[in-house]
Order: structure tokens, then C-alpha cells, then sequence
């Protein structure tokens, strides 16, 4: 990380009732990595995503991406180039895969109301050419088959994909993945690391990724940050993670009083 | 143009079992191009029954008094008007699960300001009923302000003091409203030839209601109906994907609005009179019902909804005290056994008829 980060937070913190969801976290992402964010549960990592895309607003620290502060609103996070996906899956269940992936399209949708209000060419134009690259995306995660299937019927796994093609179909600079393979089968797993490998390398995205698989995470992330009770306890490769001590203890579940 | 067909280029792709579960749902609408799937009404059938139902609307004037029932163009006229108010209302709260227990409130702001614009500025019928939409609009937006911080019983509440408060200003500004002696409405010219009034008027309401639901279908297809039902699913999902909350949800109040207030501007006329009461709590409850009954979250289903509550209280009228108590009965059986509406179900009979053979 010699040149300038892509996202960086500074002094992070964030309490709820008095416990410290996140304490002075320090994070820096350079461009093109893939960084996973591990820690035992309720460590704080999605509530980290949330402060990052503007859900939470943290009690002090400042996040900054692409050298600039980024704006309170998470649908201003997400026209800077921001996208995530959820550790409860949060897809619109009553529509279908496509419309679901078609929202992500929504901070690039350039036709007016009234184009919209009366359907006009303009709007017909548009919205083909909108949903020609979300059939790439679709392509791009096997989700054909299921593009007209309400989300609510798909299984787990699939339904973690569409989140993933959602997020993606608003062409993110940085994606934040929480949890992508919790519930998906031991095939479903294999296959999206494959996935998540491509994200960054053939379409250059920044993913952060916050995993309870440690396969996974050990296998794909260029470096890794741990949190436990809301601080970073330690940062590194792969290698150095699993040989840190407190790391370890932290995860075998004994908290330095 | 596209050279692939999506669907059929799947076909050769896909696993078998992924293959089935596609035919099933897709069955008979294998598309050719992306644009197809654009098209509001597809198939010969499709366009058949639209030009049946326009022809229809169309002839209804000439053919109602022909079997006697010429009384019934003006309850043709108070369809349609209810027609309006039930999309625009399915826009707010099937769409966008935000709640309104006051439209009674936007339809009677529509009536007056159609009323006192046309009567104090002299202004022809589309002025006054557009500046009439424009009002209403702007009442939704406000409404829809506090809509960002509540929400379910919340929203109900407020919405439902909003509709009472209307009610109320009606009732006690007698300068604007002339109290409870009620606003004498003068008859518009809609400048149509050779027609009665009331024959006019059904024509105007006619084409607003067609035009209305034709925009709610546009809408709901588009990535403004795609933002909606974004919030109502999952409105941090919604945030995080790019839509913005204060915009869309005020929005949806205003869309609503402003068809509640051209709804208002037709009843305006339909009645020549206005008093308070007609727009009461129970009015309001019985838009609710409306797209409950006919299916949440659908403009066929507001359609639906709209056009047998409308007839009902028209055959029972010996029972009309008990009315109340049916619709709300209605909205909670509805909400239990079917909460998609008539329309729901009528798409799943479909949808087994067509998998059936399969
Ligand atoms: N909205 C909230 N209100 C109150 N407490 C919260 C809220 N969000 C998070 N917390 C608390 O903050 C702490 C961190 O939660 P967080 O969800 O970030 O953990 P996590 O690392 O994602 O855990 P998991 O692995 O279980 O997903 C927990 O103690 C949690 O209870
Ligand atoms: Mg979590």
C-alpha cells in the first residue's frame, strides 16, 4: 500500500448502549486488493460495513474513499462507486431475479419520469441497453435459468448470488461482501470463490470481504484484518494471521479481561 | 436486432434440471428479444382485449339507455373516479408499503381546489383540474415528509389524522368550503358536441382513468416501480443500491396525491355539490379496501378492486349501514387467505392452467 489507499478509515468508532461496536478501527484498502475482515461473532465487522456505506453514522473517525470523505447517505456511498451485500440476505423477495438485478442499474438510469410516466422510445432504448449488461451479469454468475423466478422461491445460495449481481450491476469501484457463503453447499462454496476471484481480477473491483469460512478467506485474501470486541487486533497476510497469538486466542474465546 | 435470444440461448446452456424449472416458469412467453419483454400488452389476446374493453367504455353512453340503464353512466362516472384514486393509492401503498388511511383527505382537496379554481379564476376544465393535481401533489409531498421517520401503525396514524384534519378545515373554513351548507360546483364546459353533460363528463373521466392506469402501468414496469417496491422489500437495500428515500417516498405521496386530487376534480363535477361529508374516514377506508380486495401491488388489481366496490354499494344499497363493517371484514380475510387480491389469485388459476399440461 505505498500509493494512496482507495478506502482508508481513521479512528472509527461506533458504541451502541455504552459496548464499543467498533473502537478507533484503522483500515486501509488500496486499490484492486481483495481484503478479507474476520473476527468471532459480534466483533463488529458488519457493523463496519454499515459505517462505510453510510447506514450507521459512527460516533468519531472519518471514512475516506478515493482520497475524498464520503457523504452520510447510502445512496450518495453508492454513486461514488460503493456496493455490498447483506449478511440476512436483503433482496426485494416479491420480485423477480431480473427486476432485483435491474435495481443495481438504478444510479444509471438516465431517463426522466416522464420518459418513464410515458414510456417513450427514449425510455424503451434505455432500458434495453440497461438490461443487456444485466445479462451479462447473470451470464457472469449462472443465474440465467432463474432470471424470471421470484427471489423468495430460490434457495440460499442462489439468493446470494443475486445479492452479488445486484451489487455489481451497479458497476461498484469497491464491493463489501458480509458473509457471501454462509449457506451455500460445499459446491456453491468452491464455485464462488472462483467468482469472487474474477470480480477483482478481470473487472478490477476492490472487494472486502468479511467470512466465518476461513478456507475461503485464507485462500483468497491478499491480506486480513481481525476484529474482536470492536478493535483491530491484528493485520496481515495470511500466513502471519494464522501464526498471530492473538488471534488465536481470540478465537478460542479467551477475551484479555 | 439483438441476434441472441435470450431465452432460447439459455436453453441449449442450461442443466436439465435448471432447463425444466425454466419451462415451468416461463412456459408459454418464450421471448425473442429484450424489447419484447417491454411491451404492456403482448400476444393477439392481449390487444384484443384492450380494444374490446376500449370499445366498450367507448359505447357504453349509447348502449347503457338502450336496456334501461341509463342511470347507471353516473355510476360509471364515480368508477372511474375510483379507479384513479385506487392506482394512485397501490402506487403508495402496495408499491411502496407506505400506508395512507386519509385519501378521503387528498380527493376532497381535489374537489374544492377543481371547484374554487375553476369558479374564482374562470379557468377551463383541464386547468382547473390540473392545478387541482398540482395542489394535491404538493399536500402528498408534505404529507409524505414525516412518512421518512414513520412507519406501519405509525404512518396509519398519521395518514389518518391528515384525512380527519382535511375533513375538519372543511367543515369550519366555511369562506372556502361554505361549511356544512356545502360549495356549489358550476358545470364545466368540456366543449364535446352533441353529447349531454353527464355523457361529457363520463367521456373526460373515462379517458382520465384509462390514461391514469395506462401512466401506473408505465410506471410500475420502470425503474421508478422498481425503486418503490425496492423500499417496500428492503428500504436499507434500496439505500445502499442508489435510491434515494426522501425522494422516491415523497414521490410515491405525491403520484398518489395528485391522482387522488384528479379523482376529486372528476367527483367535483359529478356531484355540483360538495359538502364535507362526502369525504369521510369511511371514504377513505373503502379506497383501502379497494386495493386489498382487488390485490396489493398491482394496477390491474387497483383496477379491480375499484370497479366492484364501486358496484357493490350500487346493489346493496338496502344494506349500506353495514358497509363498513363488510369492508373491513373484507380487508382482514383478504389479508389472510389471499394477500395478493382477486388479481393474485386470478394470475395463479392462470399460471396453473398454463404449467397444467406440463
Ligand atoms: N443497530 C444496533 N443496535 C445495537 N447494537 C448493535 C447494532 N448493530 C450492531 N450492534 C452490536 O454491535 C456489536 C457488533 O455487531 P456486528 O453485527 O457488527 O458483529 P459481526 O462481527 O458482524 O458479528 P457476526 O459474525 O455475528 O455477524 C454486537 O455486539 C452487536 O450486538
Ligand atoms: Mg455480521
Amino acid at each position: 500500500m505505498s500509493a494512496q489507499p482507495l478506502l482508508e478509515t481513521t479512528g472509527l468508532s461506533i458504541a451502541f448502549g455504552g459496548i464499543a461496536a467498533l473502537d478507533r478501527v484503522d483500515l486501509a484498502v488500496g486499490a484492486r486488493e481483495l481484503v478479507s475482515v474476520i473476527g468471532p461473532n459480534g466483533a463488529g465487522k458488519t457493523t463496519l460495513f454499515n459505517c462505510i456505506c453510510g447506514l450507521y453514522r459512527p460516533d468519531a473517525g472519518v471514512t475516506r474513499f478515493q482520497d475524498e470523505p464520503l457523504p452520510r447517505r447510502p445512496d450518495a456511498v453508492a454513486r461514488r462507486g460503493i456496493a455490498r451485500t447483506f449478511q440476512n440476505i436483503e433482496l426485494f423477495r416479491m420480485s423477480t431475479v431480473l427486476d432485483n438485478v435491474m435495481l443495481g442499474r438504478h444510479l444509471h438510469i438516465k431517463t426522466s419520469f416522464a420518459d418513464a410516466a410515458l414510456g417513450t422510445p427514449r425510455w424503451k432504448r434505455d432500458e434495453v441497453r440497461h438490461r443487456r449488461r444485466v445479462e451479462e451479469i447473470l451470464d457472469f454468475l449462472d443465474l440465467q435459468a432463474t432470471r424470471r423466478r421470484r427471489v423468495g422461491d430460490l434457495p440460499m445460495g442462489q439468493q446470494r448470488l443475486v445479492e452479488i449481481a445486484r451489487a455489481l450491476a451497479t458497476e461498484p469501484i469497491l464491493l463489501l461482501l458480509d458473509e457471501p457463503s454462509s449457506g451455500m453447499t460445499a459446491e456453491e462454496k468452491a464455485d464462488l470463490v472462483f467468482r469472487i476471484k474474477d470480480i477483482r481480477e478481470e473487472w478490477g473491483i476492490t472487494v472486502v470481504l468479511v467470512e466465518h469460512d476461513l478456507k475461503i478467506v485464507m485462500g483468497i485474501s491478499d491480506w486480513i484484518a481481525v476484529l474482536d470486541h470492536g478493535v483491530k487486533i491484528a493485520q496481515g497476510t495470511p500466513d502471519v494471521i494464522q501464526r498471530d497469538p492473538a488471534v488465536i486466542t481470540a478465537y478460542l474465546g479467551e477475551t484479555p479481561a | 436486432m439483438l441476434p441472441r435470444s435470450a431465452d432460447v440461448a439459455l436453453g441449449s446452456r442450461a442443466s436439465p434440471r435448471t432447463a425444466r424449472i425454466h419451462l415451468l416458469s416461463v412456459s408459454s412467453d418464450l421471448l425473442e428479444r429484450y424489447q419484447d419483454d417491454l411491451y404492456l400488452v403482448k400476444g393477439a389476446t392481449g390487444w384484443l382485449t384492450v380494444a374490446a374493453l376500449l370499445v366498450g367504455l367507448v359505447a357504453l353512453p349509447f348502449f347503457l339507455p338502450k336496456v334501461g340503464l341509463g342511470y347507471l353512466l353516473f355510476i360509471a362516472i364515480l368508477m372511474a373516479a375510483n379507479v384513479i384514486v385506487a392506482v394512485g393509492l397501490n402506487m403508495l401503498v402496495g408499491f411502496t408499503g407506505l400506508i395512507s388511511l386519509g385519501h378521503a383527505g387528498f380527493v376532497a382537496i381535489g374537489a374544492y381546489a377543481s371547484g374554487l379554481l375553476a369558479a374564482k379564476f374562470g379557468l377551463p376544465w383541464y386547468a382547473a383540474w390540473i392545478g387541482a393535481a398540482v395542489i394535491t401533489a404538493g399536500f402528498g409531498f408534505l404529507v409524505g415528509l414525516p412518512a421518512l421517520r414513520l412507519t406501519g401503525p405509525y404512518l396509519a396514524i398519521a395518514t389518518l389524522g391528515f384525512g380527519i384534519a382535511v375533513y375538519q378545515v372543511l367543515v369550519n373554513w366555511t369562506a372556502l368550503s361554505g361549511g356544512r351548507t356545502g360549495l356549489p360546483v358550476q358545470q364545466l364546459s368540456f366543449g364535446i358536441a352533441g353529447l349531454t353533460a353527464t355523457q361529457q363528463l363520463y367521456y373526460v373521466a373515462a379517458g382520465a382513468a384509462v390514461v391514469l392506469s395506462w401512466v401506473g402501468y408505465n410506471l410500475a414496469r420502470s425503474h421508478v416501480g422498481r425503486a418503490l417496491a425496492a423500499i417496500r422489500d428492503s428500504d436499507i437495500a434500496a439505500e445502499v443500491t442508489g435510491v434515494n428515500l426522501l425522494w422516491y417516498k415523497t414521490l410515491a405521496f405525491a403520484i398518489s396525491a395528485a391522482y387522488a386530487g384528479i379523482a376529486g376534480a372528476i367527483i367535483a363535477q359529478a356531484l355540483r355539490h360538495l359538502e364535507p361529508q362526502s369525504f369521510t374516514f369511511l371514504e377513505s377506508i373503502t379506497y383501502f379496501a379497494m386495493i386489498v380486495i382487488g390485490g396489493l401491488g398491482t394496477v390491474s388489481g387497483a383496477i379491480i378492486g375499484a370497479v366492484i366496490l364501486t358496484l357493490l354499494p350500487h346493489y346493496l344499497s338496502g344494506l349500506r349501514q353495514w358497509l363498513p363493517i363488510f369492508y373491513g371484514a373484507a380487508i382482514i380475510l383478504m389479508m389472510m387467505v389471499e394477500p395478493r387480491g382477486i388479481y393474485g389469485r386470478w394470475v395463479r388459476i392462470k399460471m396453473y392452467f398454463k404449467a397444467w399440461p406440463l
